[in-house]
């Protein structure tokens, strides 16, 4: 169990986030920051496996992710 | 639910001014997750320098010291030899270090001084609009060399590394890249060891970050990683180029 | 109290110790260099650095990175080097940072040579970098000034945060001169909590910077700095006068000018001529409304300096029109002799005033 959250008015973008996502499901919204830029979100949140690569990538620290402790 | 990805205490909530894909602020995080993790932020002054990276003073919450074009490194031994238990880095861009602070840096690392010079190449002058920097790869078009960087005209671009090697003083020194996931960790590691040399008093540390310029190299973001992997790394081999024998 | 003989450069470093300056950064160059001898030595006696820099430029950065750090520290040069500190100086103005550094001036422009001059008042008084600013300038005239004035300019340093000048000549950090030396004590340095010393010391977070992109932000600072400038315009102008007393002209002249300028006011009164002389010890803030208000009951002024006339137009602005100021000077490294002084003096006393 994963969460990825995206800070849209931060973004730029730049799209860096898209191509590393293992699972795929980052994508471009529609809709436009008050930076005019189209902010990178996430649709299919339960894919997500919290594995940060996205947000290693971002330079606008837009993303924050969460994820489910394993118990040891 | 835990998080496993936030911001770093050591940078200051608020958003770049970056253009988009520029891989400063990746820097910017590297530096500050580091800083987070040596426990630090409190005894840590960092210096910021001339042209896209002037800013940096806004980004980073410690103690922050503008220093004119090329002479953070001066500063910077000013500071560390009136503080000496105190961390000290500098955050410079290629034309900053390699061009006008050429004098500077090249005898902060002669002399040994410890302190950490974090070196931001990204082949391009940034904040003025673009011009050739002193690390502009042969033929690449800029707003000054529009027709490519030419030997006869221009010479050749500068390896920042490989130049410091053979100076004593010079006790850590690495070339890292943030173009990739992969590469992103590994300068992590490599800039976490820049800062435990000077921790421990080993002198001269410097880390050459190659980075990306998407607006003045006139690519798109994604375009301009895979330039930087295809065009920069061949020139400027990443790897450590000296470590102290004790870091070894 | 002790009195012993002292070299001018030995006086601008011992005082510069008993100031509380631990820290100097510089780089040789003639004739400066004999300060940094006794700074390389006597420093490190006291727990201090005397790190000598890759440059000029290197130096002052130095200087601006370590008082930054919030310690009383020190460069020194000559001309040349000077004219490669001045962007530090500039930053250091807006930055509002303390330092003191020593000019002991040489013949110019260019190269030049190693020998005596007074060339560099322009660039020391009227911002010789970039942007409004200024720097207070003391011009000492013995070596005993040389040791009150070079702690003073310490002091003058931290109370405003800026940047002061000493300047002086070959001649004067040659000279050996009979000095009262006070016992050393221990200082209390002012504290310096805008230091950038690093948060766990201090409250908040300290940012050294001169910085302001946005036109509103810099103005503000401008204007903030105009305001200490004024404050030091009133507060720290300061000269000495000699025989002022029933003079009819009036002699202008600060450092190695002023020393032969007094021995030129003595002959002048042996002869009659009613000859009194006004020595600027603080070049900026000039000292305008002493001059201004002797200006009323002389005849005519005569700025003797060497060099061709730097400051003769602030003696003017002094004197508003109200009467002709006059210059005598010896170029490119050319000491002024007395008697030659003299002459000019006397030519103009017999009409040439009247020119």
């Amino acid at each position: 169990m994963a969460r990825v959250t995206f800070q849209e008015e931060r973004c730029k973008g730049c799209q860096l986030c898209l191509p590393v996502c293992p699972k795929n499901i980052i994508s471009m919204t529609a809709q436009i920051n008050s930076m005019g830029y189209h902010p990178a979100g996430v649709k299919e949140q339960d894919k997500c496996t919290g594995c940060a690569l996205c947000a290693l990538v971002c330079p606008d620290m837009v993303i924050e992710v969460e994820r489910e402790e394993r118990s040891v | 639910m835990k998080k496993v990805f936030t911001r770093p205490k050591t940078l200051k909530d608020v958003a770049y001014h970056y253009c988009p894909g520029c891989t400063h602020g990746i820097a910017h995080r590297l530096i500050a997750e580091v800083i987070d993790e040596l426990g630090i932020q409190n005894t840590t002054i960092g210096m910021t320098s001339v042209g896209c990276s002037v800013f940096t003073m806004e980004y980073f919450d410690m103690d922050m010291v503008q220093a004119s074009h090329g002479r953070a490194p001066a500063v910077a031994t000013g500071i560390k030899r009136v503080l000496p238990d105190r961390i000290i880095f500098t955050y410079q861009g290629d034309g900053d270090l390699a061009a006008i602070g050429t004098g500077e840096f090249v005898h902060a690392a002669a002399r040994g001084e410890n302190i950490t010079v974090i070196f931001i190449n990204n082949a391009v002058y940034g904040m003025t609009g673009g011009q050739m920097a002193p690390t502009t790869l042969m033929g690449q078009v800029t707003k000054t060399t529009p027709f490519g960087r030419s030997k006869e005209v221009n010479g050749f671009p500068v390896k920042v590394c490989e130049m410091l090697t053979p100076l004593e003083g010079a006790a850590y020194l690495a070339r890292v890249s943030v173009h990739s996931p992969k590469s992103i960790i590994q300068a992590k590691k490599v800039i976490k060891k820049s800062f435990e040399v000077q921790m421990e008093g080993l002198g001269f540390s410097l880390v050459e970050v190659l980075s990306t310029c998407p607006t003045n190299w006139g690519l798109s973001p994604l375009e301009s990683v895979k330039w930087l992997e295809d065009n920069m790394i061949p020139y400027y081999p990443l790897g450590e180029f000296k470590k102290p024998g004790v870091l070894a | 109290m002790t009195r012993l003989l002292m070299k001018g450069t030995d006086a601008i470093g011992e005082a510069a110790v008993r100031a509380g300056c631990r820290y100097f950064f510089g780089y040789p160059i003639t004739p400066q260099s004999e300060l940094t001898h006794y700074l390389a030595r006597r420093l490190p006696e006291v727990g201090g650095l005397y790190l000598q820099a890759e440059s000029e430029v290197a130096s002052i950065n130095m200087v601006y990175g370590a008082a930054g750090a919030g310690a009383r520290v020190m460069t020194a040069s000559s001309g040349p080097g000077i004219s490669l500190m001045q962007e530090g100086f500039s930053y250091m103005a807006g930055a509002e940072l303390p330092c003191v550094a020593v000019n002991l001036m040489r013949g110019g422009p260019g190269l030049g040579n190693i020998a005596p001059s007074q060339a560099d008042y322009f660039q020391a008084t009227k911002g010789g970098g970039h942007g409004d600013y200024h720097m207070i300038v003391l011009a000492p005239n013995s070596v005993q000034e040389i040791l009150d004035y070079t702690q003073k300019a310490f002091d003058l340093a931290d109370q405003y945060r800026n940047p002061v000048m000493v300047m002086a000549d070959g001649i004067m950090a040659q000279m050996m001169e009979p000095v009262e030396l006070e016992e050393e004590r221990n200082i209390e340095l002012p504290a310096k909590p805008w230091a950038a010393t690093g948060m766990a010391y201090h409250q908040g977070r300290n940012v050294i910077n001169s910085c302001y992109v946005i036109p509103e932000e810099m103005e503000v600072v401008n204007l903030r700095l105009e305001k200490k400038y004024q404050q030091i315009r009133q507060n720290e102008p300061l000269c000495d006068s000699y025989l002022l007393e029933g003079a009819e002209i009036v002699l202008v002249a600060f450092g190695t000018a002023s020393r032969l300028c007094r021995s030129v006011v003595d002959k002048a009164r042996q002869r009659g001529i009613p000859v009194g002389m006004i020595r600027p010890i603080t070049l900026w803030p000039f000292p305008y409304d002493f001059i201004e208000d002797i200006a009323g009951r002389v005849k005519w002024m005569l700025a003797v300096e060497m060099n061709m006339g730097q400051m003769q137009e602030d003696v003017q602005l002094a004197v508003k029109g109200k009467i002709p100021v006059y210059h005598y000077g010896r170029l490119g490294g050319m000491v002024p002799v007395a008697r030659d002084i003299l002459e000019e003096v006397v030519k103009l006393y017999n009409g040439g005033a009247l020119r």
